[in-house]
């Protein structure tokens, strides 16, 4: 059962996910390393891959606010991680459906660092409380890119039917 | 039922009679505008292409619009190497809205876009730039994506999926006191709706006092518009901006603005006067945690930033200027000023005002995003304290997370460099 390896407070910047003086370093495949780089305890958990893939981060309201810089959402994706936040800012949304990070919207959501939380379909159930929270669904609009499995998929296909 | 300004707009891109709240749409693409992060933008636009046998080609590039300011002059072998990458590519794709490092076209990217008229009333605009709603001052339905939402318009022309928004109107009534304006009311408002309350939804901003400003300040509250969350601002197009666009932009082709219907829907209705409006501080860590500048009057500043694409225009360093003229910055605190553009640069020039920031002991830099997200100078030192016309304070954005940021106008910014504290623009003017 995956584990809430970190819980945030509100309005998480991409600033904090991924800060600015990283921004030249662009490739999904090298963005890992500066997650959370001034948390220099949770970089170095990260980085030392202390966490099994699937594992939570918690948010609260507005999380990945700010900057629309990428590697924010890369950088989570590396590590394999789903994000659950009790709101998500737009651009930082919708980079993750692009990408294929994990993100639940759960207003709701009640969780403590190393409680285990199980995503459902419509649910986050928290195992250690045995409380159960009610997620708010992703944009309908991007559904495609969803099942797609993200956006380079999604416009490929796109592009390729355009052309035969 | 009668449309907002961006329904009517994405109607029109999407090629329908009409939108409402909800509908799915995709719009065609204007103009796509990115920075250095066009770096990673080619990678996942070459990406889309792998295996598809399809010749990777941009679809229009003429509505590409691509200039450098994040970190100019590079800053590192890593930069340079990008902006390298990128400039082979914009060559090999005859891109030709393309701003390279330069002191005589250069300038930050949302300066640039409306200095040059590359945008219009009307047009849907993208840019992996999240502060791309600076753009809807000229009546443009322009809003930040991601790198591979970019690299997605590049290969289609459109912008995939778009949920039409919902708009809030913002009325804004009264005249502006002395030492207070556009950068106090968007300020204020965003204090007002937080830093999430316009999360998914647009700001069209109507009123006299909104038909009274110019481009200029239009620029600086759409700009931040994002702060309350908000996809896009909005000023929906007028005299002003064919003014702005014929006489600062050199733009002789047809203009056509887009207005609200008059029975437009609208999620809810915002009114704000500004005749009793004092200047506002927003203080750390939080863009929406603002208050009147009475309750932080005193706190010591170490830097003091001017400039950036919220309030780097000519308009903002005119008003600076005129504060510390024959004036010396505080002992202990060091000033930056950092203008828009090269042109707005000239233009200071021109007028004085770069030797007015001399004289007092500030140190003026080429434009860029430079201090404002402290990846390339004006990195503040453990502990200190930044007083900034800029638009975001969150922890580590001015380079170190145990610095501390303050955002306000450019008459703040001026008159508490002189005190080294943050000091009242009202008092003695």
């Amino acid at each position: 059962m995956p584990k809430v390896i970190i819980k945030l407070e509100h309005d998480i910047s991409t600033d904090e996910i991924y800060p600015g003086r990283f921004m030249a370093t662009v490739l999904p495949t090298e963005t890992p390393q500066f997650a959370f780089f001034d948390r220099t305890e949770f970089n170095a958990q990260l980085k030392a891959k202390a966490f099994p893939a699937g594992s939570i981060i918690v948010g609260g309201e507005n999380f990945g606010c700010g900057s629309s810089r990428e590697q924010a959402c890369s950088t989570l994706k590396g590590h394999e991680v789903a994000v659950v936040a009790k709101s998500i800012s737009r651009i930082f949304l919708q980079n993750s459906i692009n990408l294929g990070l994990q993100v639940v919207i759960c207003p709701g959501i009640e969780a403590s660092e190393g409680d285990e939380l199980e995503i459902t379909a419509d649910h986050v159930v928290n195992h250690t409380t045995g409380k159960t929270f009610e997620q708010v669904k992703l944009p309908a609009a991007r559904k495609g890119i969803m099942d797609a499995g993200g956006l380079i998929s999604y416009t490929r296909a796109r592009l390729v039917a355009k052309h035969t | 039922m009668g449309m907002t300004v961006v329904e009517k707009i994405l109607a029109r891109a999407a090629g329908q009679a009409s939108v409402k709240v909800g509908d799915v749409v995709e719009p065609k693409v204007d103009l796509a505008m990115s920075h250095e992060n066009a770096a990673l933008v080619i990678n996942q636009f070459q990406e889309v292409f792998q295996g598809t046998g399809i010749e990777p080609k941009i679809w229009d590039p003429s509505k590409i619009a691509i200039i450098f300011d994040h970190r100019v002059p590079a800053e590192s072998p890593k930069t340079a190497t990008n902006h390298k990458k990128i400039r082979d590519f914009v060559k090999a794709n005859g891109i030709t809205k393309f701003h390279d490092v330069r002191g005589d076209v250069g300038g930050i990217c949302h300066q640039i876009l409306p200095e040059y008229g590359y945008v219009r009333p009307g047009f849907v605009v993208v840019g992996t730039d999240s502060h791309t709603t600076s753009h809807g001052a000229l009546g443009a339905f322009s809003f930040g994506v991601g790198a591979t939402e970019m690299a997605s318009a590049w290969s289609l022309g459109i912008a995939v999926n778009i949920e039409v928004p919902a708009t809030i109107k913002v009325v804004v009534k009264g005249e502006f006191p002395p030492m207070v304006g556009p950068k106090d009311l968007i300020l204020n408002l965003i204090g007002e709706l937080t830093a999430q309350g316009a999360n998914f939804k647009v700001l069209e901003f109507h009123g006299e006092t909104i038909r009274k400003m110019s481009t200029s300040g239009r620029i600086a509250i759409c700009n931040m518009s994002v702060e309350a969350g908000a996809t896009s601002g909005i000023v929906p197009g007028d005299e002003e901006t064919i003014r702005y666009l014929r006489e600062e932009a050199d733009v002789t082709d047809v203009i056509t603005c887009v207005t609200p219907d008059a029975d437009a829907t609208y999620v809810r209705t915002v009114e704000i006067d500004v005749s009793a409006l004092a200047p506002q501080i927003a203080c750390p860590h939080m863009v929406d945690n603002v208050k009147p500048i009475e309750q932080v009057l005193g706190t010591r500043i170490q830097q003091i930033v001017i400039g950036s694409c919220t309030n780097g225009r000519l308009d903002d360093l005119a008003d600076a200027a005129a504060i510390l003229r024959g004036q010396k910055v505080a002992e202990g605190t060091r000033m930056l000023v950092f203008p828009a553009s090269s042109k707005i640069f000239a233009q200071a020039l021109d007028k004085g005002y770069i030797h007015d920031f001399m004289r007092a002991g500030a140190v003026v830099m080429n434009y860029g995003c430079g201090p404002c997200l402290g990846v390339h100078e004006g990195a503040l030192g453990d502990g200190e304290s930044a007083l900034s016309t800029t638009n975001r304070n969150f922890k580590g954005r001015m380079g170190n997370p145990t610095g501390f940021v303050y955002l306000c106008s450019p008459v703040v910014a001026a008159a508490s460099a002189i005190t080294g504290v943050i000091t009242d623009p009202r008092k003695g003017a």
